[in-house]
């Protein structure tokens, strides 16, 4: 039973940009999905258009968006902002700056619980108090006082997981959380996410560019390229047999401890993410794809390398022959 | 916060003493005073007498220490126009005028504010164009002009205020209007300003992934953080509209402060000139410390310094 499956969702823009082009997504209960990509492949926006937090100009459309079976692709602002911070929660980027600095962190946290669970001053400061304590924060009294100026980023990428998991939400959309933070307090936050969901049940969908912070974290990955998952499968399957040359790409651009000789050079993938219109035909990396030829410019059908390994490449075989 | 508070009542009362001291020499340096006091008619003898009855003939720090002497005893000197201390001419006149500026500030925050919220809310629609355009208009339209319009279609045509003079609270409204008019295209841009900065933030799409409610999100978390500037120019057009009250006053005969300082510039009624310009001074630096105070009240990273 999945707690979160999104189905064909799509975003354009008023430019004319396709930021997500028929997306699918499932995550389970207790489980943690990985959706990595460069910056500018769409992650963010996905999230948005799943959490209906899209600017103005943005046009969502989507088969189905279902939250705990209940399809939210067509619920109302209402009701959206009823689940948003109750059954799905968000965590960002940006620690410094996601946390209002007018108010203290006992106001900002409390507000959610007052909001979802109707609950008086003193029982959600209590409530807060608990979480802040969950996410490892000594002494909690004194924090709840403070204003985020007072807190270092990662305290501060502790109190937004603690607002977010204020009112026990079955899904945590947590887009890049640790790439603002120094190497040590990333560890330790991904630490936290983990003891967390051991903990609750709860299902992470984690938003990387970061493929090391995937092997780590991910039960399953979904390679999102030019607004499309352009390879998905369990964390095993896409490490040990990735199909799709982008897939390649950025696991060839990351340093594999022990892989990895002194004076060996990364290979990073040259060129940057396209920007997609409706007159797009074809595979999106077609043009920084050392594979490509004109087949890659007609409309790419999808393949399977055995159960849910799903990617979008004609070619793919010869990938493998080349790799082996 | 304490310390940040005495720091600033500090400062503010450094820059009275400044203040003081320019306003005593501006007048002392303008021009021989016992001859414009003494009349145009007058001997050399007479002015004599005015000199030594004023004590300008004394040296310029002795003078100067009288006076602020004085001064600390709230004692501003007499006007010879009224022939009444300066001090109570002015605790008679100053009401008016505070409640003119008054009803001219709230006025002006309770339209510009809202305005500005709408405008930023609307950004780029037609609404927020519109806003836009009568932000312009009241920004362009002089308010003598504004004044006399008013008079002829409310006052004269209509008859539903009294043009001039105060007889009862009615006779604020209309230069009330008329000295909110100029502050309400910048109250309102301001505003518009900080809450489209405040609505494209980063805690103003946390507040909204929160699932906080529309007027949370608009009132709570960005309207706070648009706040700041609009404080500080408000406390601004505050002072503007004591000192604007010279022009407004005279229009609508009111006899205020404004009245009195008008009557006095045109006369070399140099005591009064001298107590109005220190008042006027003075009430700037007051609010220019309420607005410090109310700011660190808004953004708790100001209470540090
Ligand atoms: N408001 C917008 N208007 C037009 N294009 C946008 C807007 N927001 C994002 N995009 C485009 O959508 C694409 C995906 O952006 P994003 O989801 O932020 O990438 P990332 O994977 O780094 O999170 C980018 O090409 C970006 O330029
Ligand atoms: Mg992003």
């Amino acid at each position: 039973m999945s707690v979160l499956a999104v189905q064909d969702l799509r975003v354009g823009f008023r430019d004319g940009t396709l930021a997500v082009r028929g997306i699918s997504l499932d995550l389970g209960h207790g489980e943690t999905l990985g959706l990595v990509g460069e910056s500018g492949c769409g992650k963010s926006v996905t999230s948005l258009a799943v959490m209906g937090l899209l600017a103005r100009g943005a046009a969502r459309t989507a088969a189905g968006i279902r939250l705990a079976g209940e399809d939210i692709a067509r619920a109302s602002e209402r009701r959206m902002a009823q689940l948003r911070g109750d059954r799905i929660a968000m965590i960002f980027q940006e620690p410094m700056t996601s946390l209002n600095p007018a108010y203290t962190v006992g106001d900002q946290l409390s507000e959610v619980y007052r909001r979802h669970r109707g609950a008086g001053r003193l029982q959600a400061r209590d409530r807060a108090a608990d979480l802040l304590a969950r996410v490892g924060i000594a002494n909690p009294g004194l924090r709840l006082a403070q204003y985020p100026h007072e807190l270092s980023g990662g305290l501060r990428q502790r109190v937004m997981i603690a607002m977010a998991l204020m009112c026990e939400p079955d899904v945590l959309i947590a887009d890049e959380p640790t790439t603002a933070l120094d190497v040590t307090v990333q560890a330790q936050i991904l630490r936290l996410l983990q003891d967390l969901q051991k903990e609750t049940g709860l299902a992470i969908l984690l938003i990387t560019h970061d493929l090391g912070v995937v092997a780590r974290m991910a039960d399953r990955v979904s390679v999102m390229y030019a607004g499309e998952i352009v390879e998905s499968g369990t964390a095993e399957a896409l490490f040990g047999r990735p199909m799709h040359p982008y897939t390649r790409g950025l696991l060839d651009s990351i340093p594999v401890p022990g892989k990895l000789r002194p004076g060996d050079q990364l290979k990073a993938i040259p060129g940057t993410v396209p920007r997609i219109t409706a007159a797009f035909r074809g595979c999106g990396f077609r043009d920084r794809c050392g594979l490509a030829d004109r087949g890659c410019e007609d409309t790419i059908m999808p393949r399977e390398e055995g159960p849910q390994h799903r990617y979008l490449c004609r070619l793919s075989s010869e990938l493998q022959g080349q790799a082996s | 916060m304490i310390r940040f508070i005495l720091r600033r009542l500090v400062l503010a009362f450094a820059v009275f003493l400044i203040v003081v001291t320019v306003s005593f020499l501006l007048t002392r340096l303008s021009g021989d005073l016992a001859v414009s006091i003494a009349g145009p008619n007058a001997t050399a003898e007479d002015v004599a007498t005015v000199r030594a009855r004023y004590g300008f003939d004394r040296p310029l720090p002795v003078q100067f220490a009288v006076w602020f002497g004085n001064l600390l005893h709230g004692d501003l000197g007499t006007s010879y126009l009224y022939r009444e201390p300066v001090a109570d001419l002015l605790a008679k006149r100053l009401p008016v005028t505070l409640t003119l500026g008054a009803v001219g500030l709230v006025l002006a925050v309770l339209v510009g504010v809202p305005l500005g919220i709408a405008a930023a809310v609307a950004n780029g629609s037609v609404w927020d164009r519109l806003i836009g355009l009568v932000g312009l208009v009241g920004q362009a339209m002089p308010s003598f002009w504004l004044a006399l319009l008013m008079m002829i279609w409310v006052g004269v045509y209509w008859q539903l205020l009294p043009i001039s003079g105060l007889d009862d609270w009615q006779g604020y409204v209309m230069p009330g209007i008329v000295l909110a008019a100029s502050s309400v295209p910048v109250l309102m841009r301001l505003t518009r300003a900080g809450m489209v900065e405040a609505l494209a933030s980063d805690y103003v799409r946390t507040a909204r992934a929160k699932g906080l409610s529309w007027a949370s999100v608009l009132l709570k978390h960005a309207l706070r953080n648009a706040a700041m500037p609009v404080v500080t120019v408000a406390a601004v057009q505050f002072g503007f509209m004591l000192g604007g009250s010279v022009v407004i006053e005279s229009i609508f005969a009111l006899h205020g402060m404004g009245f009195l300082a008008w009557e006095a510039i045109s006369k070399g009624d140099f005591a009064v000139v001298q107590a109005v310009v220190l008042l006027l001074a003075t009430i700037f630096i007051l609010l220019t410390l309420i607005a410090d105070l109310l700011n660190a009240l808004i953004d708790p990273r100001l209470r540090i310094a």
